[in-house]
């Protein structure tokens, strides 16, 4: 495996001292860590360690109490969906949140709302700049279709699918906004061999080809350990573990969270 | 064996997204508008023109905009009637204190109204959805019919509080004979179904589909809420604000705020209801089914009357009507959720393969 050795440039994300409550509860506490540019960085931990929280915080949804994020250098408390989506942060989610009246080209499409600066007059009478923008921006989306071979699907309502293609119809919607970093929270959940391996690929290529740094949560320790560059591992809202796949092996508080410790 | 697709293909992407990318589409719709635009207005008697085709349209019109509204943003209401109220006062009080008004823009300014009116009344889908937003909406109904009864500047202080709409002129051609009126409404409508349409396949309503399936993931790709939502009921006011306008200029003559009751609103959320929730097509259809239903229901009366001499009631009709009526939605929202909108989508579906089973 070669994968180690791909390019990691400068630090992207930054986060520092992040501690999240939602009243008593203590979603996360204290946590520092940073995410390079077109590295892939996994987040483990076992359940309810607060790894969907954490992305979560990085996109906007949950607003930290402490600490701060700095993303490309810019420094803020928080931000908000929008601003995340702006600066070029998409994402995944656990629970499939595909639009389920949609097909699956609509739902993709949906992915490049931020491109799209034609006002809703224009897009009424469909002439000039609209149209124009419907069509430069179908031909991205079809990029992102051939790339991750769905085209045989285009037309088709999401809801119709099994799970695995609407997993892959979600990171083509992710994709079609051309992220510059892409949160990813369990791709491969509930997946059986050979989709995991296809997602692995399509992931990998991702990275490969666009170079878009990835952020990503996921429980197949034999996915995380191949795939990931460097590993953040949560448990009970702190960090307890972080460093390349091989360090994070060999952590000791990291195998007690796993295995349990002896009383 | 006549509805196939076999051999068209698309070679460009704006062909691909066409309304209607099925030749045999274009060519149906194309013949029902020569019928509508042609035909119709040279057999027509003015009774079908000013009983049935005008209210149809026109509240076809106002289904849209609800459509828009509940259909594809998914923010339930129940305050159309109150927005068409609004748009047709609106347009009055324009033809009346604005010199030389053109009656189209008239029209045009009474929908803006409505529409600003409707972001008004939009504000709370920002932090209650659903049942809660519904009855939000039902306050904006009963207010603004409240508001326009009780304010004497809105009907020019008439005493009964009933406006005259002023005769309909464009360009020095006065729109008197019923045929006229009728195409005159078909127009607008048509012009503004196909804006409608418009919409709905571009990022707007894209922008308002994914508000409506999964608000948190359309906020996290960069859909802003708010702005979203209040654009929806914008338009939706507007479509119903120029659908009140017509109605009171082009079908009643003379409109009292009553005329804009809860009943009416009701009226419209049925015919998206039974006609498809999220379409276009879907309002004509629901719209035309009630339109036509009253009518179907006192010639099967009058029929049974002839044949077996079963002597029916005035009142019963009604109730029969309304008994109909009731029992149709709660067909539709058992069977057919997605209206007859969907019904006919799946007669294409099977007529691709006809004659043949699969």
């Amino acid at each position: 495996m070669t994968t180690h050795e791909r390019r990691s440039g400068e630090v992207i994300l930054r986060l520092d001292n992040i501690s999240l409550a939602f009243g008593g509860v203590k979603a996360l506490t204290d946590i520092s860590f940073d995410v390079r540019e077109h590295e892939i960085r996994a987040i483990i931990g076992p359940n309810g360690a607060g790894k969907s929280s954490m992305l979560n915080v990085i996109n906007g949804v949950y607003h930290p109490q402490h600490g701060t994020i700095a993303y490309r250098g810019e420094v803020r408390r928080s931000m908000n969906p929008h601003a995340a989506a702006a600066s070029g942060i998409a994402r995944t989610f656990q629970n499939i949140a595909l639009f389920r009246g949609m097909s699956v080209l609509d739902n993709i499409m949906t992915g490049r709302n931020l491109k799209i600066k034609s006002n809703f007059v224009e897009q009424a009478i469909w002439i000039g700049r609209a149209r124009r923008e419907e069509l430069e921006n179908r031909r991205k989306v079809e990029e992102v279709i051939d790339f991750l071979e769905i085209q045989h699907i285009r037309k088709t309502p999401v809801g119709r699918l099994p799970y695995g293609l609407q997993k892959r119809v979600e990171l083509a919607r992710a994709l079609a906004a051309e992220p510059s970093m892409l949160l990813l929270d369990e791709p491969m959940a509930g997946m059986n061999v050979e989709e995991k391996q296809d997602m692995c690929r399509f992931v990998l290529d991702v990275n490969e080809q666009y170079g878009t740094t990835m952020v990503l949560i996921e429980h197949d320790m034999g996915v995380v350990m191949d795939i990931s560059d460097r590993v953040v591992v949560l448990d009970y809202g702190r960090k307890i573990g972080d460093g390349t796949p091989d360090e994070v092996r060999g952590n000791q508080k990291v195998i007690d969270a796993y295995l349990g410790v002896a009383h | 064996m006549f509805y196939r697709e076999a051999g068209q293909f698309k070679t460009n992407y704006i062909d691909d997204s066409a309304i209607f990318p099925i030749r045999q589409d274009r060519i149906g719709f194309a013949i029902i508008l020569l019928l509508a635009f042609v035909a119709v207005p040279l057999f027509a008697t003015p009774y079908i023109f000013s009983a049935i085709l005008i209210p149809f349209l026109i509240l076809a019109l106002a289904a849209i905009g609800l459509n828009i509204l509940t259909g594809y943003c998914g923010q339930l209401s129940l305050g159309t009637a109150a927005f068409m109220a609004v748009g047709a006062f609106a347009s009055y009080n324009f033809m009346l204190r604005v010199p030389g008004m053109p009656i189209l823009l008239a029209f045009l300014c009474g929908g803006v109204m409505a529409a600003g009116v409707g972001i008004v009344f939009g504000l709370p889908s920002l932090r209650i959805r659903g049942f809660y937003l519904a009855v939000a909406t039902l306050a904006a109904q009963f207010f603004i019919v409240w508001c326009l009864a009780k304010v004497g500047w809105f009907s020019n202080y008439s005493s009964s509080g009933v406006i005259t709409a002023q005769q309909v002129e464009i360009l020095g051609y006065q729109f008197r004979t019923p045929a006229s009126k009728y195409l005159l409404v078909l127009g607008i409508v048509s012009i503004m179904a196909l804006g409608a349409k418009n919409l709905a396949r571009s990022n707007v309503g894209r922008s308002w589909m994914a508000v409506r399936d999964m608000d948190i993931a359309a906020e996290v790709i960069g859909i802003r809420l708010m702005p979203a939502k209040l654009l929806a009921f914008a338009i939706s006011s507007f479509y119903a604000g120029v659908a009140g306008a017509l109605y009171a200029y082009m079908y009643l003559g003379t409109v009292e705020p009553e005329a804009y009751n809860l009943d009416l609103s009701f009226r419209i959320l049925f015919m998206i209801i039974i006609g498809g929730v999220g379409t276009v097509l879907g309002s004509f259809l629901g719209s035309a089914f009630i339109a036509l239903l009253p009518i179907a229901l006192s010639l099967l009366v009058g029929f049974l009357e002839n044949s077996i001499h079963l002597s029916v009631s005035k009142s019963m009709t009604s109730n029969l009507e309304l008994m109909t009526f009731g029992g149709l939605i709660i067909f539709f929202l058992i069977v057919e959720p997605h209206g007859l909108a969907r019904l006919w989508q799946i007669g294409k579906e099977k007529l691709r393969l006809w004659p043949f089973p699969h």
